[in-house]
């Protein structure tokens, strides 16, 4: 069982995945991350050649997230990455399954706000097999209407499956508070609402318009030599078309006007607490300020002033935590919490006082410190397997980083004042204006808020 | 699905279930005189490396009415020792770059820290302070009591489903503690004292009771005697007491039924089954394999699959125990399906097993996923330590060596075989959540 600290930091970790991936690094390394060459089809292929262990790891973005859905398709994107691996013209979804699970190898596609994702691990001498089910799950998907059938049965059931999740929940109603028809704000509801009316066409529709080969970023890492895999890539992506690449219109998030609060009533023992408001993109000159300012509020565990208050000082939570999911639109700010439904006021209040206290007053020197080192010194931890590597050399691809991001990483961090903290913080927390949901025993909770 | 992985880890009380294979594992084991083994794998892919420590004390130590004190005493491990107050654990790990935490299970108790290779030093210093030194402040007690009070209800008490497999645990084993949660049962935390959780401490906190496992970025010449610097000195402890506890042989199906709020029902059957220990291990993983593994295995492609009666459905074996436990089969009934269905149908694939034997490409595909698994593990230096760690605590390291040769070996009649040993009515415990209408508020527990 993972027990102590163990979730909350795997939230940390989880909170904006590619926000992490492109974190903290020191000066240890003066060697590349990897080279980033442009193939034949146009797809951009990020390299990091590593001979250690005969296996190669892939993880691919194409821009075919839930943003290049149509507003009224909620949904859309992620059956359509799901669909991928369920039969192509050439395999049915079982003959997939066997010749990926026969070399132990494992093979994947998932929907995301902006961009879809595949990935694949296969030992090394298993790359043409592993390549060969990857482009064609990509390039020749067959959309068979009863693999449609299935996964919208199977969508509809998790999402009501999902309903027994307070986390789940409270998660919903905060995502549609804050980002209202905005596409980061579709939810739960709102997928089970259009997928029994999807059409084939529909999926047929969105898969033309946005997989194409000029819109597809390859990361791979493993033992492999760049002819080989510039040459396989070449051979397995030949043809195609390209995407259509024209933006939806994105309706913009509501503004609030003041504290809005959501009371969720569920006869549970704890108060599934999310407070919060819009955040900032991964673009935003000031997210290095606002990735510190975070750590210390609530994004740095153990060194965080939110779980030294409310965990280690009162006992009234295993997990308190605060996020920015930074991603290509500005995304959420978010503080969570569970708490016995008597303690929900009480919680609240100081998590009030705690976003009080960041905007009003200079962090600590040592406060500061702390949080440079761990972001700077930790950067090893976030290279350390094959897949970490991926996922880090497609976010320096997706949001312009640089293949020297490793090298630049320690002074863009080390350049942060107190006064940066303290102007992001009061830039971009407003206590007085942010969403509040509630779900758990109402009449126990007796919220004041 | 997300459902599985979050009952595989919390209910098996096992961090990573299934175990991937090992083969020429390169480890350097060294004994020092107070009884503390050191077990030391250089492996130079990237620059980390990961320290760390087990404790041969779990859930399987406690007894009733004071269940919970291993995982409490885990919390109480980051509150202080005498040279590292109280906040300071964590603090100075992150300050140096690195990742620390620690979990708990029914039969050990393991703390680690992830550094880049050259803090490794720190974590020896800081784990040596509070193997001896534990403050176990009264007051911080207290707090963290209703830490994981709070940390209970989340798991336990606010999600219908790990309830239910909770009370099949607590109904599959009579004798044993294996019966009841790691966690500890709510009523029980609140029984448990300071005193319970020094006496806890200095029983099982002891050199002789413990292994140090570091994998990663170092040279094993220089790191030795840096643990025997830092841990060398520290006085053997007394000899640990035994666990006496033999489930006795299980003669009938044991049933039980969680009603609860919840929007799908869910079963979980569980057959006591041997461990690693046993040579019949092997082929209960190959069966494992077959049956469980990936959309291609029995499970998934006729409950989820062809059949679409399934939201979910696998199995899982915790082969890596001190004493025998189970090995489950599960599934989440889709909406407009029957319980009953669902669960007639995982027996029919039990069935399938004993009367007929699996095809060749079966038993070779599970053979190649528990190779390749060995392979792809090498990716993760906190993955390999953290096997060293478990079949060393359970029983001896040097057993992961010999899995993949002991997979490679099995037969298709040996497959066989176990199913029909061990997959028998009367040797299975079932529990069913059966969701029932929600209440309006009112008494939700504590």
């Amino acid at each position: 069982m993972l027990n102590e600290k163990k979730i909350i930091k795997s939230f940390f970790l989880l909170v904006s995945a590619i926000t992490l991936v492109c974190m903290p690094i020191t000066a240890t390394t003066a060697e590349s991350i990897g080279k980033r060459i442009v193939l034949k089809n146009g797809m951009v292929l990020l390299l990091s050649e590593k001979h250690a262990i005969p296996m190669v790891t892939v993880s691919m973005a194409i821009k075919a997230g839930s943003v290049a859905e149509p507003g009224d398709k909620p949904g859309l994107a992620s059956l359509t990455a799901s669909l991928l691996t369920q039969g192509t013209t050439k395999r049915t979804a079982n003959q997939i399954s066997r010749e990926i699970d026969f070399i132990g190898g494992s093979l994947s596609v998932s929907g995301g706000d902006d961009y879809a994702s595949a990935s694949l691990r296969v030992l090394k001498k298993d790359l043409r097999t592993g390549f060969d089910l990857l482009s064609d799950v990509l390039m020749h998907p067959a959309f068979d209407q009863q693999e449609i059938d299935r996964k919208v049965k199977e969508t509809l059931a998790a999402i009501r499956q999902q309903k027994e999740e307070p986390a789940v929940i409270a998660g919903e109603a905060f995502t549609k508070a804050v980002f209202g028809n905005h596409p980061y704000g579709k939810t739960n509801d709102d997928v089970a609402a259009y997928l029994p009316k999807l059409v084939r066409q529909d999926v047929l529709d969105f898969y033309s318009r946005r997989y194409g080969r000029n819109d597809v970023i390859i990361a791979v890492v493993g033992d492999v030599r760049e002819q080989e895999i510039v040459s396989l890539l070449n051979e397995k992506f030949k043809g195609g078309k390209n995407a259509e690449r024209a933006d939806i219109v994105r309706e913009k998030p509501p503004v609030l006007g003041s504290v809005v609060v959501k009371k969720l009533d569920k006869n549970i023992t704890q108060a599934n607490i999310a407070m919060g408001h819009l955040g900032i993109s991964r673009e935003n000159p000031d997210y290095y300020a606002v990735l510190i300012m975070n750590y210390i509020l609530g994004g740095g565990g153990f060194s965080s002033r939110l779980m030294d208050n409310i965990r280690d000082n009162r006992g009234l939570a295993y997990d308190v935590h605060s996020s920015f999911s930074a991603q290509k639109d500005p995304g959420s700010f978010r503080v969570w919490m569970q708490t016995k439904n008597e303690s929900a006021n009480e919680s609240i209040d100081e998590i009030f006082k705690e976003l009080k206290r960041i905007r009003t007053e200079l962090v600590s020197e040592k406060e500061l410190a702390d949080a440079k080192a761990y972001l700077t010194g930790s950067f090893p931890l976030r290279m350390d397997t094959y897949a970490k590597i991926a996922g880090m050399l497609t976010a320096i691809e997706i949001y312009n980083l640089g293949l020297d991001y490793p090298q630049k990483y320690p002074g863009l961090i080390n350049a942060v004042t107190r006064e940066d903290i303290l102007g992001v913080a009061k830039k971009y927390i407003d206590p007085d204006r942010m969403a509040i949901v509630v779900l758990g025993n109402q009449e126990k909770i007796k919220l004041k808020y | 699905m997300k459902l599985l992985k979050k009952i595989t880890v919390m209910v098996m009380l096992a961090l990573f279930a299934s175990a991937a294979p090992g083969q020429e594992l390169k480890v350097s084991e060294t004994i020092l005189p107070n009884g503390l083994k050191v077990l030391l794998k250089e492996e130079h892919k990237s620059p980390v490396v990961t320290f760390q420590i087990w404790y041969r004390v779990g859930a399987r130590n406690e007894r009733l009415g004071k269940t919970g004190m291993s995982h409490v005493l885990e919390h109480m491990m980051f509150k202080g020792s005498k040279n590292y107050g109280p906040k300071q654990f964590s603090q100075i790990v992150q300050r140096n770059g690195g990742n620390d935490n620690a979990f708990t299970s029914k039969d050990y108790t393991a703390y680690f820290e992830n550094f880049a290779a050259d803090r490794l030093e720190i974590a020896m210093e800081l784990e040596s302070d509070r193997m001896q030194n534990l403050l176990l402040d009264p007051k911080d007690f207290l707090s963290e009591r209703d830490v994981v009070k709070e940390e209970r209800r989340m798991r336990y008490e606010d999600d219908p489903t790990n309830t239910m497999v909770e009370q099949m645990m607590a109904t599959a084993f009579a004798a044993h503690p294996y019966q009841w949660p790691v966690i500890g049962w709510m009523a029980d935390l609140g029984n448990l004292t300071r005193d319970d959780l020094y006496q806890h401490y200095r029983t099982y906190y002891a050199p002789n009771n413990a292994t140090i496992v570091i994998v990663g970025d170092f040279d094993a010449k220089k790191v030795l005697p840096l643990v025997q610097k830092h841990f060398g000195n520290i006085p053997r402890g007394p000899e640990v007491p035994k666990v006496g506890a033999v489930e006795p042989k299980q003669r009938g199906e044991k049933r039980v039924v969680v009603k609860q709020e919840a929007e799908l029902p869910a079963i979980f059957a569980g057959y006591k089954v041997p461990t690693i220990m046993h040579p019949d291990a092997y082929a209960l993983n190959v069966l494992q394999g077959i049956l469980s593994s990936g959309k291609s295995s029995r499970l998934y492609k006729s409950l989820i699959y062809d059949k679409q009666i399934a939201l979910y459905a696998g199995g899982d074996y915790d082969d890596v125990s001190a004493d025998p436990h189970l090995f489950y089969v599960y599934a989440g009934v889709m909406p407009g399906k029957s319980t009953e269905e669902v669960e007639k149908a995982i027996y029919g694939e039990i069935e399938r097993l004993k009367t007929e034997p699996v095809t060749d490409e079966e038993l070779q595909k599970a053979k190649n996923q528990a190779e390749a698994g060995f392979i792809m593990s090498q990716d993760s230096v906190f993955y390999q330590a953290m096997l060293l760690g478990q079949y060393e605590t359970v029983a001896n390291w040097k057993l992961f060596g010999q899995y993949l040769d002991g997979i490679r070996a099995v037969k298709k009649e040996d497959v066989q075989r176990v199913a029909k040993t061990y997959f028998t009515e009367d040797n299975r415990t079932v529990g069913l959540l059966v969701p029932v209408k929600k209440q309006s508020g009112g008494d939700a527990g504590q």
